[in-house]
């Protein structure tokens, strides 16, 4: 049982938790994940790491309401406790040696993008954010982001804030006008992690994407997080979350990630209803 | 005079038209009478050849005795003096091929029927014993196991009997390993294995969920900074493997581990699951072993239409125990023997539509000693299915090894100990899967045992 310490909403479907728990914080690393269970039937869901608190013992989740557990948790308020919280699990960015990078959220991504853009902007790398919304609605963390790059580039689908444009569009401008990249981070949704990957292929910067397929245990024990990467079969939980972003075959795992899309759908209707008065 | 009958009296059973429709257990155990009957075939010898066969050494001819006298508790008391858990052996150890194998009796009819008469004594004292597990006084000495599977729950409890603080470390939100994961509640109920966890707890035994070594904790913060003595790792068998054809990960495409997993420790045969699983019409899972077996009759059981086990030897190489192929077949399972994968096929969707195999033949022995399948020319077939379960095995988890140094791992990943269970580190033991690779419940039982033993030495030494 790990108490909820803070509950922020970031935007209308976004909600950021700041959680006791004390020995994944000791451990905790940007690019690493936890597995969470609301309650004591609850289903196992993986979450990336948002921030930690060493000092404070804490560890700070971010997750948008997108199915029957993450409408779960967003009705636990501060100081309800969630049931089960496990980690640091999977492997933590590799950051180490890179002096430029450009680091390219989308979406509730951006809440994974954001620690692995600080902690290289406190190494003294120089940081390139490209963020993308849908709409200004949805922005998260843009302030956050700004301290933590030299250089920020907000994109909306519609044009509400920032450029409109997708992120590839913003980074192909920057690729263009000569900024060189010893690497590009990628984190976000799989359509828009396989469109960055492959402009990136195109102008040969290296890039690392972070995967988050659908997962049990988070030990290798399951292999349902399983990837093609390279042409070899490896499990997202322990040989990831972050793979060479050339290498990893996002067609495969986009088809992968809708296998229970039938099922999501229903269980999210029914914990719409079933929490709708909260 | 003993009772002279040839054969075991047979287990009551769940008619198989029923049973593969339920997750309801499939053996119901002997009544009172059926067990008072079968102690009588007990021949009693002096020698004990089938306590040799057991490997944690259960004291079978004292036990029976006292089933024959009708003092069950009693009987109970002689085989905890060996086990730990009992009621959980009684159900899934391969007596066939253990205590049952050495049995006199069995040279020339059918061996005592030891394992369903340990489950007959364990459920009597489940049900009926209200006396709690005594709590040993503390010799103050800390002891640390990793994973609480078969392995750990039994050295966790030798330890804990002669006095020591346990405390047991489990990755997952449940304790148990793969006798709450793995193990189908129709074999062995989930309710009995909670239970032996209980009592444990209820020796003193700490048990620490959700705190996965190797990340949460590392093996020397054990000893640096909690002051443990010694660690016992029993972090089982590990990653499944696949057979690296194409279609692999194709949706409805499952490791055995994960699929058991969804239905056992997740419930996902429950109708209000928050965790889902695929319920298909048509099923193939590859493999030949008693989790391929489970996965299968699960399959069956979340309404499968049809249910095939794919594997490339014959009957008689099959690893899984007879008795639960036999239920299997009784239930409706169709064994492919004699047939390989080569690929699996998807329709336009990404989901599985078909397998296609190749029959096989058994040409010489190879390494394993057993006669090495061949594929036959021009012998493809496709069979139509909606899921694919592969139950091919696993390879060792690297969270461990990766973190601890000096831990000295062999050329198949599994980590190296002396017949002690001791490793190539000073004070840290390692029994069950996670050294031999995938096995049985009761072989991990025995080295989590032995384990247990030379730990209790090396700290009274020390």
């Amino acid at each position: 049982m790990n108490k909820i310490l803070k509950r922020k909403v970031l935007n209308p479907t976004v909600i950021l938790m700041e959680v006791d728990a004390p020995l994944v914080a000791k451990k905790a690393e940007p690019g690493q994940f936890i597995i969470l269970r609301a309650d004591k039937d609850g289903e196992r869901i993986p979450l990336t790491v948002a921030d930690y608190d060493r000092k404070k013992g804490s560890v700070t989740i971010i997750f948008q309401v997108v199915g029957a557990t993450t409408k779960q948790l967003s009705t636990l308020n501060e100081g309800d406790y969630i049931h089960d919280f496990v980690g640091p699990l999977g492997k933590a960015t590799k950051v180490d040696g890179l002096k430029k990078v450009a680091v390219v959220g989308g979406g509730v991504g951006c809440a994974i993008a954001y620690p692995v853009a600080k902690k290289l902007h406190s190494m003294g790398a120089d940081v390139h954010s490209v963020v993308g919304f849908r709409n200004k609605e949805l922005i998260i963390l843009e302030d956050e982001f700004r301290a933590a790059s030299g250089k920020f580039v907000l994109m909306t689908d519609d044009g509400s804030a920032g450029e409109k444009g997708l992120v590839t569009n913003a980074l192909e401008k920057l690729i263009e006008s000569g900024e060189n990249y010893d690497e590009v981070i990628t984190i976000g949704p799989l359509i828009m992690m396989k469109f960055v990957c492959s402009l990136t292929k195109k102008y040969g910067i290296k890039t690392v994407a972070s995967m988050n397929p659908i997962m049990i245990d988070g030990t290798g024990m399951c292999g349902g997080c399983r990837l093609t990467v390279g042409g070899k079969t490896v499990f997202a939980c322990v040989d990831g979350p972050e793979f060479d972003g050339h290498e990893i075959d996002f067609d495969e795992a986009i088809n992968r990630s809708s296998m229970y899309k039938p099922f999501e759908k229903a269980a999210y209707e029914k914990a719409c209803n079933l929490y709708k008065d909260l | 005079m003993p009772n002279m009958p040839k054969n075991k009296n047979p287990m009551p059973t769940q008619d198989p038209k029923i049973r593969k429709n339920n997750f309801l257990e499939v053996a119901m155990g002997y009544t009172e009478k059926l067990a008072l009957d079968e102690a009588e075939r007990c021949l009693n010898c002096k020698n004990m050849p089938c306590v040799e066969g057991c490997p944690v050494n259960v004291h079978i001819p004292a036990f029976i005795a006292k089933v024959r006298e009708g003092k069950f508790e009693e009987a109970y008391k002689i085989i905890s003096e060996s086990s730990s858990l009992p009621a959980v052996c009684g159900r899934v150890c391969p007596q066939e091929s253990q205590c049952e194998a050495k049995c006199v009796r069995g040279i020339k009819t059918e061996p005592v029927a030891i394992g369903r008469l340990e489950r007959f004594v364990a459920d009597y004292h489940n049900d009926n014993s209200k006396e709690a597990p005594k709590k040993v006084k503390s010799n103050t000495h800390k002891v640390a196991i990793v994973g609480s599977g078969p392995s750990g729950l039994t050295c966790a409890g030798d330890l804990a009997k002669r006095g020591y603080e346990v405390t047991v470390f489990e990755a997952l939100h449940l304790a148990g390993g793969v006798l709450m994961y793995g193990i189908p509640e129709f074999r062995l109920p989930k309710s009995i294995v909670q239970k032996e966890i209980d009592s444990l707890k209820e020796m003193g035994v700490d048990f620490k969920v959700n705190t996965v070594i190797g990340k949460t904790l590392s093996i020397d913060e054990l000893f640096e900074e909690y002051g443990f003595e010694a660690v016992f790792i029993g972090s089982g068998a590990g990653l499944p493997r696949f057979m690296n054809i194409p279609g692999e990960n194709l949706k409805c495409v499952y490791s055995a581990n994960e699929f058991l997993t969804r239905v056992n420790l997740m419930k996902a045969y429950k109708e209000d699951s928050a965790t889902p699983v695929i319920k298909a019409s048509r099923v193939a899972v590859v493999g030949g072993g008693n989790v391929a077996i489970d996965a299968a009759r699960c399959a069956l059981r979340l309404g499968a239409k049809e249910v095939y086990i794919v594997y490339r030897r014959g009957e008689e190489e099959l690893p899984a125990r007879k008795e639960e192929i036999e239920h299997a077949k009784e239930e409706g399972v169709v064994f492919k023997l004699l047939t390989n994968p080569t690929c699996i096929m998807g329709d336009e969707n990404g989901f599985v539509k078909s397998i296609k195999c190749v029959e096989m033949e058994l040409g010489e022995p190879d390494a394993s000693g057993r006669r090495k399948p061949v594929e036959k020319p021009d012998s493809e077939f496709t069979i139509d299915v909606d899921c694919v379960i592969m139950s091919i095995g696993t390879s060792p988890n690297p969270l461990i090894k990766s973190t601890t140094e000096g831990l000295e791992i062999s050329k198949h990943g599994g980590i190296v100990t002396n017949e002690e269970g001791l490793t190539s580190r000073e004070g840290i033991y390692a029994g069950g899967d996670a050294v031999t690779g995938a096995a049985t419940v009761i072989l991990a039982m025995g080295a989590g045992k032995k384990a247990a033993a030379a730990i209790d030495e090396y700290i009274k030494n020390k």
